[in-house]
């Protein structure tokens, strides 16, 4: 697998998505994210954003469009450069922390068990506890951790800070920069607008039919418009309806 | 523990005042190591590149110089950061006066209202 450096981490094209026949929950998407971005994905419910994700993981397949990791279509290959976070916990369990580390790095070569431990360790998860007994913050933490833990060029995480208090989400965003490196990019997409706010370089509004709204530069937002972009979004999606 | 940003002004400008400040204060003492930007961001929980742009503003005013790829350090040169200790008193008397002029003080009531206040203090 030759990595272009060249290229964009992400970039998809016309992408189109339909649940049901006719009714495109993405209708022409297009999106790309360069090295070293973190990017926000903001929209209402059910405008498409998990949908865009798990199209690039693999979850599941366009109807149409292109989508290239590292100037690579996607593919089984491709898998290795993308480290996603679903919405929801998908872990077994009946497995302890301490399996799931290693159950991790027999799965991805460039999984670092160490940093893992480390910050489970951080946020008083115990190692040797069954997830079934880890609370839903906890196990949201966990995935989390494992997440961010590999070495990998794209970070897509879904929802990260949802069911975390807001002692922890501070960790964790420090958690994502602190592993953050500048030849990879992430995508993170959430309601809790103001919380991931300043960690963000690139935000994107997304309405129904995952039509791009408005999008640029998350600091500058603040220069031009004299908002934030929390302020911005209640603005864009008050009076915001399907049509 | 992620620092507190408020109001709508950039967050580039935001860093820059407070280590701006720290620097005046001496937090970062003269001819001393600055800080890298990674580590910096990642206590201030925000995004590398905004703390990037923050540093290049301090740059620019002289506050830091950067040696090539060793980072950067905080200025030798006295003269730069008792002009900048001037700016930053300037500018805090700006922002003073225009909120009091929003509020219907005159500047002149205003330094009278602040001379009576300082005095009645035990």
């Amino acid at each position: 697998m030759i990595i272009n450096p060249d290229k964009p981490i992400l970039q998809c094209q016309h992408l189109r998505k339909c649940y049901t026949a006719g009714v495109p929950v993405l209708a022409d998407f297009n999106i790309s994210v360069p090295s070293g971005k973190i990017l926000g994905l903001l929209g209402p419910n059910g405008c498409g954003k998990s949908t865009f994700l798990k199209l690039v993981a693999g979850i599941l397949t366009p109807d149409s469009g292109s989508i290239e990791i590292c100037g690579i279509p996607r593919s089984e290959e491709t898998n290795s450069l993308i480290s996603y976070l679903p919405e929801r916990t998908y872990f077994n369990a009946s497995m302890y922390v301490n399996q799931l580390i290693e159950f991790f790095s027999d799965f991805y070569s460039d999984f670092d068990a160490g940093a893992a431990e480390k910050m489970l360790r951080d946020l008083g998860i115990p190692l040797n506890q069954k997830l079934s007994a880890l609370s839903k913050g906890m196990k949201e933490k966990t995935q989390l951790i494992m997440v961010m833990s590999r070495k990998t060029k794209l970070y897509m995480l879904d929802e990260p800070i949802g069911g975390v208090d807001p002692a922890s989400r501070e960790y964790i965003l420090s958690t994502i920069l602190g592993n953050f490196n500048p030849d990879a990019a992430v995508i993170i997409t959430t309601h809790l607008i103001n919380d991931i706010e300043p960690v963000l370089d690139e935000f994107a509004f997304m309405g129904y039919g995952g039509e791009i709204l408005r999008a640029g530069n998350a600091d500058r937002v603040r220069e031009t418009t004299g908002k934030t972009i929390d302020e911005l979004f209640r603005e864009v999606f008050r009076c915001y309806v399907r049509y | 523990m992620a620092w507190k940003f408020e109001g709508n002004s950039p967050l580039t400008v935001q860093i820059a005042d407070r280590l701006r400040r720290d620097i005046i204060d001496g937090v970062y003492p003269m001819g001393s190591d600055f800080p890298a930007v990674r580590a910096l961001a990642y206590e201030a929980a925000v995004n590398p590149n905004t703390m990037q742009k923050a540093l290049v503003i301090l740059e620019s005013e002289g506050l830091l110089i950067t040696h090539g790829t060793t980072g950067r350090v905080v200025t030798t040169d006295a003269e730069v950061i008792s002009l900048a200790r001037v700016r930053v008193r300037e500018d805090f008397v700006k922002k003073t006066v225009n909120e009091a002029l929003l509020l219907g003080i005159e500047p002149e009531q205003l330094c009278e209202d602040i001379r009576r206040y300082c005095d009645n203090q035990p």
